[in-house]
């Protein structure tokens, strides 16, 4: 498979603002420390090395 | 200390006073690897001059943890009951994160191998083996206090200048193996550098010798309550000696960490008591480096002093010794009867591969002890951190990968009906065979594995392997039968379910070419 690039995620915008919200109250390094585990979760679920090469370097090439 | 370090004896070496004629081998330090390189050149029939500047086999442990392939190797060199007789046999390796476990392994899982996983052996007993059967054999000239101080090469031979308690002298040889160690003056003198990696990371590595009473297991903390933000280790040797590897920081001073003063502490502090005396006591700054090319004319390097690696993994000595198996039958097939050049670069080719996983497996390993502060640290500490909660983390924490044999990439005859696990390039895998090993009837050179099936007649000696489920499993696969060809080293060369006396002589000279 590789990396869904056109909308696939349900309810964005929620999931959205339950990112924002999960992240309410905490300090900058206490923020890293969770998007940390998020990715590290998240990875572990999709479970595939090539979409995830390509979301790394979609990341990397969007900036 | 406790081992009893018994001078190996200094004999005024011939050339002192007259010219030797021109040896076939010379190996450059009678370290593991370049002990076993003379062993696996006798045993393919090369007789070779070993010279070393010291006299004694290595001062304070260092390598402990040997691999099955390793003792698979010693097997052939003729030390493997012995190393397993004395060392500590284990597979499981706990990793804990402050008190409490995070994850462990078992790592083999299956019967039907003659050799464990690992052992631990103090490296002075692996040397201590080595010597006492290089001096059995005829074709070893072990030269202690011989130290090389200059090396040259020609077109056909190399040279090297031997400094002697009694004085000076040269010798020449076809080819030169330089196992002279990670600080390799034959690679400082032929002006190559290593390229690579160096970790700031201090680790105190020391040996306690302690009745206590822990289990013959790998321990591994990360952030310990006893040594806090840092990560320690804890490994059973024989003797009632225990490994204890402690990181310290970049900033601390080796010299005064090396301190009895301050170690004792420290070591009080794992262990809970101070029963214990201190054995060895070092500090490292680990590497992981090596090499670009490991064969330069008539000169190639095996073991440190083509790549070194930080200990975290087993990798060093572990790869020195199949760098040693590598080689062995590539040069004795040379020195013998001028067999292709090719298989010098065939070595080449395939132990650099190898050098490269273990420098990935090394410096990953390291650097997740060892994050840099920023990014680094946060992800390394939110594995950890989710490695308490959750099944998924608990394989993402990297105390170290342990030492097992690389696939060599290869192009050769393969069907993929077959297990993936004996390819061409892997290292065959041990079963039971009549009352012995499969191992071992494969020996030291090459064979035809047939399994069900006829071998064609080629000159090379057959080993019919009978069906049993752990050799369908490891040779079969769901084919009806299979027919291996197995390098002198043990590798996997070629393999077919069907196959014609042709293409398996085309297998054959491809092996003897470096091309396979
Ligand atoms: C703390 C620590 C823990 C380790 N743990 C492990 C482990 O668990 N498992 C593992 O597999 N590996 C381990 N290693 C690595 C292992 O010790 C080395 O990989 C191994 O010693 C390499 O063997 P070698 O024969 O290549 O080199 P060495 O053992 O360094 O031998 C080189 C020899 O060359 C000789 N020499 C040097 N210069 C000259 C000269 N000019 N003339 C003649 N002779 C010379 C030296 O005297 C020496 O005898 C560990 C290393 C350290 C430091």
């Amino acid at each position: 498979m590789s990396l869904i690039k056109t909308d696939n995620l349900p309810e964005h915008d929620d999931f959205y603002a339950e990112l924002l919200a999960t992240h309410k109250g905490l300090s900058e390094a206490e923020s890293h420390a969770l998007n940390a585990r998020l990715i590290l979760i998240l990875a572990n679920h999709i479970g595939e090395r090539d979409v995830l090469s390509e979301a790394v370097a979609l990341a990397r090439e969007v900036d | 200390m406790s081992y009893d370090y018994q001078p190996f004896e200094y004999v005024a070496p011939p050339g002192l006073t007259a010219k030797e004629p021109q040896h076939k081998v010379i190996i450059v330090g009678a370290g593991p690897v370049g002990l076993a390189m003379a062993i696996e050149l006798a045993n393919h029939g090369v007789a070779s001059v070993v010279l070393d500047d010291n006299n004694v086999v290595s001062v304070g442990s260092r390598a402990i943890c040997w691999s099955k392939r390793s003792l698979e190797i010693f097997d052939r060199l003729g030390i493997g009951d012995k190393a397993l007789a004395k060392g500590v046999t284990w597979k499981i390796g706990r990793t804990f994160h402050r008190d409490h476990e995070v994850f462990n392994f078992d790592l083999l899982p299956e019967e039907g191998h003659k050799m464990p996983a690992f052992v631990n052996l103090q490296q002075y007993y692996v040397e201590q083996y080595l010597v006492d059967r290089a001096l059995e054999i005829d074709l070893i000239d072990l030269r202690f206090l011989n130290k090389v101080t200059a090396v040259e090469q020609a077109e056909d031979s190399a040279h090297v200048r031997i400094e002697t308690p009694d004085g000076e002298y040269s010798l020449a040889a076809d080819y030169l193996v330089a196992c002279d160690g990670a600080r390799s003056p034959v690679r400082s003198m032929l002006g190559l550098e290593f390229e690579g990696e160096l970790f700031e990371e201090h680790f105190l590595i020391a040996d306690i010798r302690t009745q206590g009473n822990f289990a013959s297991e790998r321990w591994f903390w990360f952030e310990p309550n006893f040594h806090p933000g840092q990560s320690a280790l804890l490994h059973k040797q024989p003797d009632n000696i225990y490994r204890i590897d402690l990181q310290l920081g970049w900033e601390t001073d080796p010299d005064e960490e090396k301190k009895p003063e301050n170690v004792i502490p420290r070591i009080e502090k794992v262990l809970g008591h101070s029963d214990f005396e201190l054995d060895w006591v070092s500090v490292y700054t680990f590497q992981c480096r090596r090499l670009r090319d490991f064969v330069h004319g008539r000169i190639a390097f095996a073991g440190d002093s083509a790549h070194v690696v930080s200990p975290f993994g087993a990798r060093g000595g572990n790869s020195g010794l199949q760098d040693v198996d590598n080689l062995g039958w590539k040069l004795a097939a040379i020195v013998n009867r001028g067999a292709s050049a090719g298989l010098l670069d065939s070595y080449n080719r395939e132990r650099t591969h190898g050098a490269d996983e273990n420098l990935k497996n090394s410096s990953r390993t390291t650097r997740f002890m060892t994050p840099a502060d920023g990014i680094e640290r946060t992800f390394r500490d939110q594995v950890l951190k989710l490695a308490g909660k959750v099944p998924f983390a608990r394989g993402w924490v990297n105390s170290g990968r342990l030492s097992a044999p690389c696939v060599y990439p290869s192009a050769a005859p393969d069907n993929i009906r077959l297990p993936a696990a004996t390819r061409p390039g892997s290292v065959a895998l041990d079963a039971p065979q009549g009352n012995g090993w499969l191992l071992q009837s494969l020996g030291g050179a090459p064979r035809l594995l047939a399994i069900n099936c006829a071998a064609p007649d080629l000159g090379i000696d057959v080993v019919e392997l009978a069906e049993t489920p752990m050799v369908r499993a490891r040779y079969l696969g769901d084919a009806p039968q299979a027919l291996y060809l197995i390098r002198p080293d043990q590798v996997v060369s070629a393999r077919w379910i069907e196959t014609d006396k042709q293409a398996v002589q085309a297998a054959i000279d491809a092996m003897w070419e470096g091309r396979a």
